[in-house]
């Protein structure tokens, strides 16, 4: 039997928007998957620590704040310094269109906006999970 | 409302209708579904007639408007009288960025201020904290001192203008700010109105902005109602908020219950302090959201109005009628706003706004259709504006008080939700109250159920959002960016590093010294914080003082 896919859902920043990233923790837990949740105010730090601690194949974080910009790509420098840049890391809450290919181009490899079905958001992380060998 | 004689036709034609006319008809024609269900996942039957508001007395359940218990309205004559405030929910960037959005909304024909703060704003952190980081002015003004509140109101006259701020945790800090605003232009507290929202218990259930445990917090609240019902009479020192229980998922049930607890949780706090019921009671307002499904929305707001005066006299003894009334702010839903063609959210805010005023609200934000990309640029708040000035003006539903009343449906649905809040007061009892329930988790699981069930429900298309899972369209949808200038932050910066170096340091680190000898102890703390603020202390050292003496809270981790 393959291995559980682990997910570390995190909420950085001061954001306390937390219906979607409790609604997705669920979703992928409802998946099959091994979901921890860190609550929130979390710094980069923090998240990337948990994420090492629990060994997970990737991290799902949510801001609805407008700190994306200064959270989300901090997440993916510290996870290379760590060298655990192959933890994949998504993000999601009220982003402007303009700042999605900039996310991207830092490392974050999805990002989804309100609106989107928790079937896309289940799929990105099973196919996250299995490339990671999980 | 109806004679038992003729509830008898009514019951027996309903019957002949049943076997005739409707099968027929159901045979032709069957039904879209097999059940139908409100935005809460409320079941709806097919008709209400005068059987089901059958054995209530008109002048017990709805009673004149202006009069016990209020179901129909606060006022006797309502918006015939005088309209609702359009209050417009602002903020972003710098203190002048912020201005200058007030006067622009001011011009537009808004009649009442409501301000948005940053989130380090609402935790208590000054911009320059290493906490701040990325966060300034992303999703509302950042204020660190009374210098900032200054330049926040400039040119704009507070004696006449009523002003609401969105602040919670270090509420009584910022309020400290506009009253140390207002006394240094020389316009006497008393002539101020506003409210500021000081409520923490929906901060643990549900919005999450919290600093401190429950306690201190309740008596830092406790604290703005003794402080301001002397010396600020006008002004609202709390607004009861559901608003953002249901944001966070909530049904329009939970919402209403779970905001009447609170409300009386501040009540019982309020009179274990020694005051008079009558003396705060007066003050305390309310702030509940506006969602998609209109008749639930409206029969919640009246509910809500009767159960509060209801338990106001009945339970806490209030004589002033005064004290009975919930006067009510509303915003629409922000959570029903969608990224997908977000100009429909134009049309979704009309529907919610109209079930605002028909549910008798006193004062309305309406929300802009770009608010699922980031903050509303100037284009998009005039637009969410105009939709109330349309409301008021054009579509004559404030020509008459409580239009609805008396609508069979709206009367059932009514006592249903009034129902349910009272077996939702049952179970808090049952947990100890609403701070034990809060540390049980107990509400932050009720609205995560919820908030699953909804996504569940779109998920499945049980439930059709325009435009998400139906309706789709691929295209890329046009909003005008608005961002946040790093010209506001750097500017920001150098004020707080200029006022930390101008000020008289003595004077700031005995106000800070007095002020946490007073958290410490039980003498009200309001006038110590407005000494800290006159010396000049920043929201994050008074906030630090008080993290310090008081702690901070750690909520229950689930989902």
């Amino acid at each position: 039997m393959a291995t559980k896919i682990r997910v570390l859902i995190a909420k950085p920043g001061l954001d306390g928007h937390d219906r979607g990233a409790k609604v997705i923790a669920r979703a992928l837990r409802d998946a099959g998957m091994e979901v921890i949740y860190t609550g929130l105010r979390q710094t980069p730090e923090d998240i990337v620590e948990a994420a090492i601690q629990e060994d997970v194949d990737a991290i799902g974080l949510s801001c609805l704040s407008g700190a994306h910009m200064a959270l989300f790509p901090e997440v993916v420098k510290l996870l290379r310094k760590r060298k655990a840049g192959d933890i994949v890391v998504a993000g999601g809450g009220i982003i402007p269109e303009d700042d999605v290919p900039k996310l991207k181009k830092a490392g974050i490899k999805a990002v989804f906006g309100p609106g989107t079905p928790l079937s896309d958001v289940v799929e990105f992380f099973q196919k996250a999970g299995k490339a990671k060998g999980a | 409302m109806a004679d038992a004689e003729d509830l008898e036709a009514v019951k027996a034609r309903l019957k002949t209708w049943e076997g005739t006319t409707l099968k027929d008809s159901l045979k032709a024609l069957p039904e879209r579904r097999k059940e139908f269900v409100t935005t809460s996942s409320r079941s709806v039957r097919r008709l209400y007639t005068p059987l089901d508001v059958a054995g209530k007395s008109y002048s017990e359940r709805l009673g004149n408007p202006g009069e016990f218990p209020f179901t129909r309205g606060i006022h006797p004559t309502m918006y015939r009288g005088r309209l609702w405030t359009m209050r417009m929910f602002s903020g972003y960037g710098s203190a002048e960025d912020t201005n200058k959005r007030f006067k622009y909304l001011i011009e537009h024909g808004e009649t009442g201020l409501s301000v948005a703060f940053d989130m380090p704003t609402l935790y208590g952190y000054d911009t320059d904290a290493k906490e701040a980081k990325g966060e300034f002015g992303t999703c509302g003004v950042a204020v660190s001192s009374v210098e900032d509140m200054e330049i926040l109101f400039n040119a704009i006259d507070v004696a006449r203008v009523s002003t609401s701020m969105t602040i919670n945790s270090p509420a009584s800090v910022v309020w400290a700010m506009y009253l140390a605003m207002a006394e240094k232009r020389d316009v006497p507290w008393t002539k101020l109105r506003g409210t500021i929202q000081n409520d923490i218990l929906k901060e643990y259930e549900a919005q999450k902005e919290w600093i401190f445990p429950p306690e201190p917090s309740m008596r830092l609240v406790v604290d703005t109602f003794e402080f301001g019902a002397k010396e600020v009479p006008q002004w609202n020192p709390i607004s009861i908020s559901g608003y953002h229980i249901r944001e966070a998922g909530a049904t329009a049930g939970q919402e209403l219950a779970f905001t009447l607890a609170n409300g009386m949780e501040y009540v019982r706090w309020g009179i274990d302090r020694g005051l008079r019921v009558d003396d705060f009671a007066p003050r305390l307002s309310f702030f509940f959201n506006a969602h998609n499904d209109l008749f639930e929305e409206i029969a919640k707001y009246r509910a809500a109005r009767r159960i509060w005066a209801r338990e106001m006299r009945d339970t806490f003894g209030a004589k002033n009628p005064r004290s009975w009334l919930l006067r009510t702010h509303a915003q629409t839903a922000g959570v029903s706003l969608t990224a997908q063609q977000p100009e429909m959210n134009i049309v979704r805010t009309t529907i919610q706004a109209l079930a605002a005023v028909l549910g008798g609200t006193q004062s309305l934000h309406t929300n802009s259709y770009d608010e699922a990309y980031q903050v509303p640029g100037e284009k998009a708040v005039r637009i969410a504006l105009r939709t109330q000035q349309i409301l008021a003006h054009e579509s004559g539903v404030a020509n008459t008080v409580d239009p609805l009343g008396g609508s069979y449906y709206l009367e059932a649905l009514t006592d249903e939700l009034e129902e349910e809040a009272y077996r939702y007061f049952d179970r808090i009892q049952e947990l100890g109250g609403v701070i034990p329930a809060i540390r049980k988790g107990f509400f932050q699981q009720e609205i995560a159920n919820s908030a699953y069930r909804y996504q569940m429900e779109i998920e499945d298309k049980e439930r059709i959002i325009v435009g998400v899972n139906d309706f789709v369209v691929d295209e890329q949808p046009e909003v005008e960016p608005l961002k946040v200038s790093e010209a506001s932050y750097r500017a920001q910066l150098e004020r707080l590093k200029r006022m930390r170096r101008t000020r008289d340091s003595k004077k700031h680190e005995r106000a800070l010294d007095r002020l946490r000898r007073a958290c410490d102890g039980d003498d009200n703390t309001m006038p110590l914080i407005l000494d800290a603020v006159r010396a000049r202390a920043t929201l994050g050292e008074i906030c630090d003082v008080m993290r310090e003496v008081f702690g901070v809270w750690e909520e229950p981790l689930l989902y």
